[in-house]
Formats: structure tokens, sequence, C-alpha cells
């Protein structure tokens, strides 16, 4: 458990929730980053909100490195199996309806019982992926 | 005022998982394999985003209305289906397999890198088939 940064976890954990609730209190709508951005790209209607949202998490770490801290963090190689999780991660989020952000926090603080349950079978299925995995 | 308040959201919750470190797929992997290693730090992630919007949560919705918006647009009770569990199995298979979830692809692109970009247009690739195909 070397690795474990509690302090940072809880802070970003924190923000995290914040920006969720931003949305709720200021549009009342459900920060799901997956529904967000696919409705950006693929919806008729609505799309400049979501755009805008888009735009917050994108231009978040430019900022970042200007007015708080540089940083850098690693990325993966390109690989056929890392095309195939990209694949299954838009298939998934999108007949599930979700993501760890929709789901996992905002419809989990909810007591959504379809979230409930997606966020245990995403966890469940994700932990096993990677322990036989990696 | 709608679309600011969409962007600083954007940027809040990018930041949060910046600082978290969640934008590192080792780091998330680290989380989700649990025979080596573990470092629990993305359950804490989990915990404290819960905290705040489940306080948050129950505070706003003692208003009529959201601050700028003429009412709330929450998703309905709806059932648990097959769609639903088989598509976050799909889900938890790819992160478990990349160590990416939706947020931290999007945003691991400002690295430039060109795996992330591949992964993040496969991602979108799926999330258009989803829309044009049902899955049951």
């Amino acid at each position: 458990m070397e690795n474990f940064t509690p302090i940072s976890a809880i802070i970003g954990g924190g923000l995290i929730g914040l920006g969720a609730l931003l949305l709720l209190a200021g549009s009342g709508r459900i920060a799901g980053i997956s529904g967000i951005t696919a409705g950006a790209l693929f919806s008729k209607n609505d799309k400049s909100w979501r755009l805008a949202f888009v735009a917050g998490l994108l231009v978040a770490p430019f900022l970042f490195r200007l007015f708080i801290a540089d940083f850098s963090f690693p990325v993966p190689e390109l690989s056929w199996q890392l095309l195939l999780a990209g694949l299954l991660v838009g298939l998934g989020t999108g007949w599930g309806n979700g993501c760890t952000s929709g789901h996992g926090i905002c419809g989990v603080s909810r007591c959504s019982v379809r979230s409930v349950i997606a966020t245990l079978v995403f966890m469940l299925t994700g932990l096993l992926t990677a322990s036989i995995m990696h | 005022m709608p679309l600011l308040i969409a962007f600083l959201s954007g940027l809040l919750m990018s930041a949060g998982i910046i600082v978290s470190q969640m934008v590192n797929p080792e780091k998330v992997l680290a989380f989700l394999n649990v025979t080596d290693n573990w470092d629990p730090s993305l359950l804490l992630v989990m915990a404290a985003a819960l905290c705040v919007y489940t306080i948050g949560y129950q505070l706003t919705l003692r208003r009529q209305n959201p601050c700028y918006a003429a009412s709330f647009n929450l998703p309905a009770k709806g059932k648990v289906d097959l769609s639903l569990v088989l598509g976050a199995a799909l889900f938890g298979t790819g992160w478990g397999l990349s160590g990416y979830c939706p947020g931290p692809a999007i945003i691991a692109l400002s690295s430039g890198s060109i795996a992330t970009l591949g992964f993040c247009a496969a991602m979108i690739t799926g999330w258009f088939i989803s829309r044009r195909i049902n899955m049951i």
C-alpha cells in the first residue's frame, strides 16, 4: 500500500463532487461525463451546454498547469488491446446509460437502484479484468 | 448562464480527476488489480465525491427549481434491465483492460498521446454504435 495517496484522493474526490453538484444546483442536471459527451457529439438538440461542459473538461489541465502546478502523468502504449478497451467503454457506457460519474457518483448518491447495480457490476468486472490481465 | 455553469462544472470535475491522479491509468489499475501492491486511493476518491454530492443533493432538492433553469431534469427511476447490466459489464471490462473510464480518457487528451487519442476515438465509435443499435 506504499502508493496510497489519501490526501490528494480526498481533495480530488471532493472537487469532483462539487463540480457535479454545481451542474445539479445550477442547471438541474446529472453530471454524467459519458452521456454528456456522447450527447455533445451526437444529439440533435441541447448541444450547447454539453459542449461547454466538455470544453471545461478539456481546458482544465492547461489552466491547472498555468495557474496551480505543473504536472504530468503516464499514458498507455497504443495497442489493439487499448483500442478494444475504448470500444468496450463506449459501447458499455452507451448501452448501460452511464459511467463512473453518472452512475458511480450521482446515481449512487441519489440511491438510484439502477445506478447502484450498474456501479457494482462495473466495479466487479473492472477488478476481475485488471486482476487477471495485469 | 447555463453555459457558464456547465463549463465550470466540467472544469471542477476535471481538476478533481487531475488532483486525485485518476487521470493516470496506472493509478486506477493499481486499485482495480487487487493481486499486487493494492492502492485503495480510488475508493477514497469515490467516497469523498459521494459525501459531497449526497449532502449537496439533499440540500439542493429542497429548492423548487435549480438556480438557472426552469426545472430539475433528473432521470426517472427505471427498472434494472439486461441492457444496463450487460452494458455495465462491458464498460467494467474495458475499464479493467485500460485503466481509462470516459472522464480521465478525455482529460488525458491534453498530453497529446496518440494512444489516448486512439482510445477516445474507439470510445466515441462505441457511443455512436450504441445509439444506432439496441443491445437487446
